[in-house]
């Protein structure tokens, strides 16, 4: 049996309320000017690891339409951040809603064949609707991760079924901002509301069930009012299907589908049957059974709980760099970082490893050559950071750096077991500081400069 | 290891006004510290044998010194320390003259700020310029290494936010009252506790009125050994004592730092008292000039340098011991704040005072009964700095 064994999500702290996009109850999800899909990942698959033992991962899939790269592999970015292996398989699936249950089924393939014990599936998107549309207020951004394994499966990935289809309704070219699209009656009768279903009913035929036999059906839709559509067309009761979060997430794009399915899986038990249906330029239905049941920790539920307005929308496309913002003659913090000086640093800036000195005992970081206490030379084992707890000692919130989300914080983080890092510190409320307060580390984007996006590990106030 | 007292002697000093000198480059500045020098020490360019050039981004070899001077086929080095390379130069040049490898030499420190562009210091030439290194870090200028010193002074000694305040804005009044009464300050104001509290809020608890302004200027030192600088005057300044100390990068690391007690001051401070042979600083030192580069620093170098107990400089602070008329006036020529901070020329500027003061020369700042002074500056970050303590005493 082959299936879910793990299970993680990530919302963004930051919300827009929907009224402020034009209309509409309730908010949608951003992420934070430091934040993208890699990021995101990366975030929810760290959820997704706790308990697990970071070096029995064979594989890590990466599922977005919105990667920071054309060209690089993201995937291996987040396992480095993640302090993976190197001798996994990885890919980036990319260019298509559908992409994270795709990637999902190759997990499942893969597993099945005997090419990894154990697959790490992540999907994250953020994408972009222009500012004022339908789209901006349909959106969301967040990420979601998946162990897929052989050994103690929760929830057994049972079969699955593909159909694709052509049709231009959504879609981006490499020079488009926004993403693209049809006359709405067009794209919705020819495409979702038309091939979603075809999936589906050739799934449960081949598995002879029917919707009645299902406690969860999760599927994507491109709104609200689509979904309930779908729900009719399908055969599901309200009380069957999983809430779509719209007006608390948004339509996550290539994580969505997975999305709703983590949450369904915070409500399953044993013995519970879920249908799982995702669709762009096609259709992926699947059809899954939960045999164990799921902590609730760092639940989609208490993510979406978790959050702060963001009451200035201008911010928003400063953010999104659809507006510049004015620096106001302060000396701009810049610098061209050195690819060599970078690469040769991946074990203190990706890996966030410091060492600890074999001879007296002290954790340090960055890693050194002589012990900061007993200048033993050379003398060191490789430590982590990574799984420590973390506190404030000190902290400087700065007016006059400039930044997108005013006061910049340099943060003085202390760690359990010894060893202190600076850190910026991001999602922060900056009159809740308090000297001694529990600290998360979060993986972020630091700055674009020169065509690199130069990542870096921040700390942030402990969400829950 | 003899030490340095006694073994070196200041016969001349210059210095410029600081302030936003937009009609003046570097070199003229460097002319106007160095000429008014060699004119107090009654001699000529061609006199000096080797000399030391203190700046952190006006210039780079010890040629920029040599050029506008015409200092022909001497060696000079150019000393970089940071905040604290002027105190760095004249202390090489003291060993020099006390190893008697050279009878008379010069230190200059040069810094020309104002061509930036924008209120602030330069990014032009990062402070801490790593080339081998990503940098890829949390950007961390000054103003953030000393507003995290304040936080946990204050959450360390218990010290409650309002009266912290208070107190650091109380060494600000101080140092632009000194500031009033120097002519060659960059700012001359009084300013008043509440502007001070309420000046718009810079990296909390630092305020705009917390922190030095970046000026342009130019300090000059010309020293010599004691047996020669008799022949030339009577009021030639003794040095005492020469403490250094670089810090090895232990507040990024050491998880035990505490921000409270930063370790170059005292590795420093000791060295020269010990050199000096002071053994009770607070009632021995007459007049100081330290780092102000923030509010904060002035405050903990008071412990840094022994002269308040641990968690007891407010206390001083608000019993005004450290005021004009206080048991140890310090920053009696407007400090950092006031005067001004080039870089480069700070540190031989704090000795221009101290030996003002020590000659009877320092006008309406002058103190009564002045016979040892000490200034100390701070340069780089915090944990990985230099901080040198110098000692100067008069002939008799």
């Amino acid at each position: 049996m082959v299936g879910i064994v793990a299970s993680g999500v990530y919302v963004p702290w930051w919300r827009l309320e929907l009224q402020s996009l034009g209309g509409g109850q309730g908010e949608r999800a951003i992420a934070n000017f430091d934040e993208d899909s890699l990021t995101m990942g990366v975030a929810a698959a760290i959820n997704c690891l706790r308990g697990i033992d970071r070096g029995t991962i064979d594989g890590v899939f990466f599922a977005t339409t919105t990667s920071p790269y054309k060209e690089k592999q993201a995937s291996v970015t987040i396992a480095t951040a993640l302090d993976l292996r190197e001798d996994i398989i990885s890919a980036d699936f990319a260019s298509s809603l559908r992409a994270g249950t795709t990637a999902l089924k190759a997990a499942v393939d893969a597993v099945k064949a005997g090419t990894a014990k154990k697959v790490l599936v992540i999907a994250a998107d953020m994408r972009p609707g222009m500012p004022g549309s339908d789209f901006e207020r349909l959106f969301g951004d967040g990420a979601v991760a998946f162990v897929v394994g052989a050994d103690n499966v929760k929830v057994a990935i049972k079969d699955s079924y593909s159909t694709s289809y052509e049709i231009m309704d959504f879609w981006r070219t490499n020079e488009d901002k926004y993403v693209q699209t049809w006359e709405d009656r067009f794209i919705m009768e020819e495409g979702y509301l038309k091939v979603l279903p075809v999936a589906v009913a050739a799934l449960l035929k081949k598995n002879n069930l029917t919707p009645k036999g299902f406690s969860k059906a999760v599927f994507y839709a491109p709104d609200g009012r689509r979904h309930r559509e779908m729900a009719q067309k399908l055969g599901f009761d309200i009380a069957q299907v999983q809430n779509p979060m719209f007006g608390s997430l948004g339509d996550t794009g290539a994580a969505f589908g997975l999305m709703m399915l983590a949450s369904a899986l915070e409500e399953t038990k044993p013995g519970d049957k879920i249908l799982l249906a995702s669709y762009g330029s096609g259709a992926d239905a699947f059809f899954l059974e939960s045999v164990g049941k799921f902590d609730a920790v760092r639940s989609i539920k208490s993510y979406l709980n978790s959050k702060k307005v963001l009451k200035n929308y201008m911010s928003y496309l400063q953010w999104r760099h659809v507006l510049e913002k004015p620096v106001n003659g302060h000396a701009r913090p810049s610098y061209t970082p050195a690819v060599s000086a970078i690469h040769r640093e991946e074990e203190k800036i990706f890996r966030l490893h410091g060492v600890k000195c074999l001879k007296c005992g002290t954790v340090q970081y960055p890693p050194q050559h002589v012990c900061i206490n007993c200048e033993a030379k050379d003398q060191f084992e490789k430590y982590s950071f990574w799984d420590k707890k973390a506190e404030l000692y000190t902290f400087a919130p700065d007016n006059g750096i400039p930044t997108f989300d005013p006061p910049y914080v340099l943060a003085v983080v202390n760690f359990a077991g010894g060893g202190r890092i600076w850190l910026n510190m991001t999602d922060k409320d900056v009159d809740a500081i308090k000297i001694g307060m529990p600290l998360e580390l979060t993986f972020r984007k630091l700055a674009t400069v020169e065509s690199i996006h130069n990542y870096y590990w921040k700390c942030m106030p402990g969400r829950m | 290891m003899e030490g340095i007292k006694d073994r070196a002697a200041i016969v001349g000093m210059g210095c410029t006004k600081f302030g936003e000198l937009w009609n003046k480059d570097k070199e003229d500045l460097i002319v106007d510290a160095c000429f008014e020098a060699f004119e107090d020490a009654g001699i000529e360019p061609k006199d000096i044998q080797a000399a030391w050039f203190s700046t952190s981004t006006s210039g780079r070899g010890g040629g920029t010194l040599a050029g506008p001077l015409k200092l022909k086929g001497i060696p000079i080095t150019r000393v970089e320390n940071v905040c604290a390379s002027g105190t760095d130069a004249v202390r090489n040049a003291a060993y020099a003259v006390a190893a008697g490898i050279y009878d008379m030499v010069l230190a200059c420190g040069v810094e020309k700020q104002k061509d930036c562009g924008f209120a602030g210091l330069s990014n032009i030439s990062p402070v801490y310029p790593e080339e081998s290194m990503s940098m890829i870090r949390p950007y961390q200028p000054p103003v953030t290494f000393f507003s995290l010193v304040a936080n946990r002074y204050f959450h360390h000694y218990g010290v409650n936010y309002e009266e912290g305040k208070k107190a650091l804005a109380k060494i600000t009044v101080k140092n632009h009252h000194n500031g009033t009464l120097n002519p060659k300050a960059h700012l001359r104001r009084e300013v008043t506790l509440e502007q001070v509290i309420n000046a718009p809020m810079i990296a909390a608890p630092l305020g705009l009125y917390d922190c030095c302004g970046v000026s342009d200027g130019s300090a000059a030192a010309i020293i010599t050994r004691p047996e020669i600088a008799k022949r030339m005057r009577k009021d030639y300044v003794l040095i005492k004592g020469l403490g250094a100390a670089n810090g090895y990068n232990y507040a990024h690391i050491d998880a035990d730092f505490n921000f409270v007690h930063i370790k170059e001051n005292q590795f420093a401070s000791q060295m020269a008292y010990r050199e000096a042979g002071v053994t009770n600083p607070r009632e021995e030192i007459d007049v100081a000039i330290v780092h102000d580069c923030f509010t904060i620093n002035e405050l903990v170098t008071y412990e840094g340098m022994g002269w308040s107990q641990p968690g007891k400089a407010i206390q001083d602070v608000n019993d005004g011991y450290f005021e004009m008329t206080g048991g140890l006036p310090v920053n009696t020529d407007g400090g950092l704040k006031c005067f001004g901070h080039p870089t480069g020329a700070s540190g031989i500027r704090m000795i221009y005072e101290v030996y003002k003061q020590l000659q009877g020369k320092a006008d309406k700042r002058q103190l009564k009964n002045v016979r040892l002074g000490l200034t100390h500056n701070l340069g780089g970050p915090l944990g990985q700095a230099m901080v040198t303590v110098a000692i100067f005493g008069r002939p008799d």
